[in-house]
């Protein structure tokens, strides 16, 4: 704790392929859709593409996914790295995994190697298919982000919805069914909208006139859950993002200018137990302590922040970042929301291209995405979901989160200077 | 009655068939879910028995794959009843694990002998009064004299096929709509000497299978043909008699539209003539013509089959062309069987003209979907004002309506007053849940004075 970056680190470059799943007007489960290796190359030619620099520049690549040894039968995703210029090739390549925040350790790695002087300039893609199975089938796959041996087989059969509508019902319980549904409600609605918004997102084509109504339906225990709907869950989706992490001496090499890049401000990443359930279901610890971490790092508080990324995997856990990132008090998250705060005119503008109800949720992506999102926001690149930024709270936050609550990378942003 | 008393052996005969293969999904999921509970009696089979070898081989790709569809929908309850299984974990372990044991109750085979010992009998063959006497004779010496026996002939008497062969007592009609998977409705209609067991068990068993049973005496066409047969009929009896002034193909045309669009029924009766199969609609006519003193028949039906058109379905569902021809399963054009083909929609004025005859709509007017999922009391109150308005417009199109919802009527109450029914609420209850009419024919929802 109180650690400080022994130089400055900065991130450009970003670039997201659309969220392929069930929304999208091109997707049909019939259909023959890219392969896994065609999101590596995809994203990290968008990366390249914003280069003066050839890809030689590029020091070392990390690829954070997910699960495509069960998706699409593939592991030694790092090998992949020269589909996207053959410059890489010979390269140091890894590929990270930590479920849902993969991508959240792909930068992690990234910056280390950064840190660590081994590298100027890293290249993070995150990526994942996941449209290969059908939902039901796919649950037991993503049901491998929890304790497998101790917990699959009590699971619900979707198994996350179930874990997630727990934390529904507790937060529920405690503070009330009628306003927790309307926080939800407004929260699918904030992903909606700015996700019609943004021509990649899985959502871009919704045209529910009225999604606050539809998430205010009476979740239904037969038909799915008792606590949350279909709509309350991020989406099944195929896609990859991509960023460069560089040091200084790594932006000159790249022929950025800072205006074309954000900085770190300060970072935590902690890890829970993964064998165990936390007793009170109604916070999200790990989340709390890792952007605890990242305030106090970047010297900032909740205050501060302009603009806000989460890992909303689930409705109801978008409402508890929002107090894990001490922007409410427990129990008042929901108040916040219903409050139009979160909304891109709100004080706090929250998962500005969806989200990952709206957006969509390529697993190993995802932490990726809310990077590249964020430096859009920061850098005034995000054209139509641009939002305006108080220059009183100038920072941008990102949660990356893995399981239930498990591996939590939070980051603190700022305008490179 | 217990069900699994008769679960032992149960046979299909025409298994392969459109109707069959329908009966064979029911019942392998039945069984299949009683294994799992561990009610099925150990070594229980069901038999599935066609002719045609090539028919069911397709059964079986069939069957597994609706199955692994219905264990997919069913996931929840697998995994509570797996629970104890502490080698199954996952959903996909569960789904093969239940599919593996679930096909393992099914045997395949052309062969009837395999029904020996059988301890109940589907009969679901060709509706073909000498291919059903010569199956269920030969079925009466491979089974004792426990096994019953259920039909699904659309229109033979039960009890003529109970005499043919000594099934005295052992036989009834259990007759399934198509698709029997989706559709609620089963008649039940018990022959001369049905022993009460034997009905008693049909009851059981339609409500496992999650069915609307209704009761129809044993008359040539139950309820649901009776009223559809003499439905169709009229309908054809007003196309001749409108077609020299609007062409036999605008005639055919303004009759669907009326009884689509006018009566607010979800298909026109020239596109249900279709969808059920001009063949198999004189088959059922003919059938009724030979055991009712009522002179059903038509020669512009024969006409019609003598060219080949036959309406009917593709194996994928794909609907055939027949009255009307189809595209993305709507009608786009008429055969003209004075011209000898098909006429397009748009090619001829004389569509339009009789669109114009049916217009306006009178007030009040929703189509059949809107209505269909309001409530009852709501629709029933919407369909009365809009029954209302129709009987005080007269134009062309409302007096055909009208007309014909009298006729409609008129069938339903012959179908109570001949006994085929019991009573004026089982006619409604096969007009609604068999053909998705939101109302019975017999009803106080429209004034009753003739035009
Ligand atoms: N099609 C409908 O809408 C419908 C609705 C209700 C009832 N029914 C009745 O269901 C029965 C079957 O009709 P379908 O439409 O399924 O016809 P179908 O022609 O699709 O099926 C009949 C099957 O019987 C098989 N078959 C013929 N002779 C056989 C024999 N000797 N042994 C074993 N199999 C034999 C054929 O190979 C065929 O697979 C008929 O009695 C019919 O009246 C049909």
């Amino acid at each position: 704790m109180g650690k400080k970056f022994q130089k400055n680190l900065y991130l450009t470059a970003g670039f997201n392929t659309v969220s392929l799943g069930t929304g999208r007007k091109e997707f049909s489960p019939k259909n023959p859709r890219p392969n896994i290796d065609q999101y590596i190359s995809d994203a990290g030619k968008g990366t390249l593409k914003q280069l003066t620099a050839s890809a030689s520049a590029i020091d070392d690549i990390v690829i954070s996914n997910f699960m495509a040894g069960r998706f699409v039968k593939q592991g030694h995703l790092g090998a992949f790295a020269s589909v996207i210029d053959p410059a890489l090739e010979y390269k140091p390549s890894i590929r990270v995994e930590g479920a849902c925040c993969s991508g959240g350790l792909g930068l992690m790695t990234s910056i280390r190697n950064v840190l660590s002087g081994l590298s100027d300039v890293s290249l993070t893609v995150g990526v994942e298919v996941q449209n290969t199975v059908k939902a039901l089938y796919g649950a037991d796959i993503l049901a491998g982000a929890a304790y497998y041996a101790g917990m699959r087989k009590e699971g619900h059969a979707f198994f996350f919805p179930g874990i997630f509508d727990k934390r529904a019902k507790a937060y529920s319980e405690k503070y009330g069914a009628e306003k927790t549904r309307q926080a939800l409600a407004r929260w699918y609605e904030n992903a909606i909208l700015n996700a019609r918004k943004c021509p990649e997102a899985q959502e871009h084509h919704n045209t529910d006139p009225n999604p606050y109504q539809t998430g205010l339906t009476t979740p239904n225990a037969k038909a799915f859950l008792p606590n949350l709907n279909v709509f309350d869950c991020s989406k099944v989706s195929d896609g990859g993002s991509s960023i460069i992490v560089a040091s200084e001496e790594g932006l000159n090499k790249l022929g950025k200018d800072k205006s074309e890049a954000i900085q770190i401000a300060g970072y935590g990443h902690v890890v829970g137990n993964i064998t165990v359930t936390y007793p009170d279901a109604s916070v999200l610890e790990t989340t709390r302590r890792a952007v605890a971490a990242a305030y106090e790092m970047a010297g900032i508080g909740p205050d501060d922040i302009g603009v806000f990324e989460c890992h909303d995997c689930f409705t109801i856990t978008g409402l508890l970042s929002i107090e894990a990132a001490g922007f409410a008090e427990k129990g008042k998250g929901a108040d916040f929301v219903l409050a139009n705060n979160i909304r891109s005119e709100g004080r706090l503008p929250t998962n500005t291209s969806g989200g990952l109800v709206g957006f969509g949720h390529y697993t190993g992506g995802t932490g990726i995405r809310q990077a590249v999102d964020v430096w859009k926001q920061l850098t005034k690149t995000a054209a139509g979901t641009q939002v305006n930024i108080d220059p009183n709270r100038p920072y941008g936050l990102t949660i990356s989160m893995g399981g239930d609550d498990k591996s939590v990378v939070a980051i603190v942003y700022q305008r490179a200077f | 009655m217990n069900l699994n008393s008769k679960m032992n052996k149960v046979a299909i005969i025409g298994a392969a068939g459109k109707m069959g293969s329908g009966i064979s999904l029911l019942l392998l999921n039945l069984m299949s879910n009683m294994k799992l509970k561990k009610e099925l009696p150990s070594n229980s089979s069901l038999v599935l028995i066609d002719i045609s070898d090539e028919a069911l081989s397709g059964l079986y790709q069939y069957l597994r794959t609706q199955m692994v569809k219905l264990a997919e929908k069913n996931i929840n309850f697998l995994r509570e009843t797996y629970a104890d299984r502490s080698d199954l974990v996952e959903n996909g372990e569960m789904i093969d694990e239940f599919i593996s044991e679930s096909l393992s109750i099914i045997r395949l085979t052309t062969a009837l002998e395999a029904a020996k010992n059988a301890t109940m009998v589907f009969e679901a063959a060709t509706e073909n009064m000498d291919i059903k006497s010569t199956i269920l004779n030969n079925l009466c010496s491979l089974v004792d004299t426990n096994c019953f026996f259920y039909t699904n002939t659309s229109s033979i008497p039960i009890s003529t096929l109970e005499n043919i062969a000594t099934l005295k007592g052992r036989i009834m009609g259990f007759h399934f709509y198509n698709p029997p998977s989706v559709q609620k409705l089963v008649e039940v209609i018990k022959a001369q000497n049905t022993r009460a067991e034997v009905n008693e068990f049909a009851l059981e068993l339609g409500k496992s299978l999650k069915k609307i049973l209704v009761p129809s005496n044993d008359v040539a066409g139950f309820i649901g043909n009776g009223h559809f047969i003499r439905d169709g009929l009229y309908a054809i009896s007003e196309v001749l008699r409108l077609q020299n002034e609007y062409t036999i193909h605008g005639a055919i045309h303004m009759l669907n539209r009326v009884s689509q669009d006018l009566m607010i029924r979800p298909m026109g009766i020239f596109q249900l003539i279709d969808y059920v199969g001009i063949d198999v609609f004189q088959l059922i006519l003919k059938v009724m013509n030979q055991s009712l003193n009522e002179n059903l028949q038509s020669a512009l039906i024969d006409r019609y089959l003598a060219k080949e058109i036959k309406g009917g379905q593709f194996s994928n569902g794909q609907q055939k062309d027949g009255f009307l021809k189809y595209e993305k399963g709507n009608p786009v054009a008429v055969y003209s069987i004075d011209e000898d083909r098909y006429i397009s929609l748009n090619e001829d004025r004389i569509f339009k003209i009789v669109d114009e005859k049916l217009y306006p709509l009178a007030d009040g007017h929703s189509p059949w979907k809107n209505l269909l999922t309001c409530s009852t009391s709501d629709r029933d109150q919407k369909l009365n004002t809009y029954f209302k308005n129709l009987w005080n417009q007269n134009h062309l199109g409302a007096k055909l309506a009208k007309n014909y919802l009298l006729r409609s009527e008129s069938i339903g109450k012959h179908l109570v007053d001949s006994k085929v029914a019991n009573n004026a609420e089982d006619v409604n209850a096969v007009l609604v849940n068999g053909f998705y009419h939101l109302y019975g024919p017999i009803n106080n929802l429209f004034p009753k004075e003739k035009n």
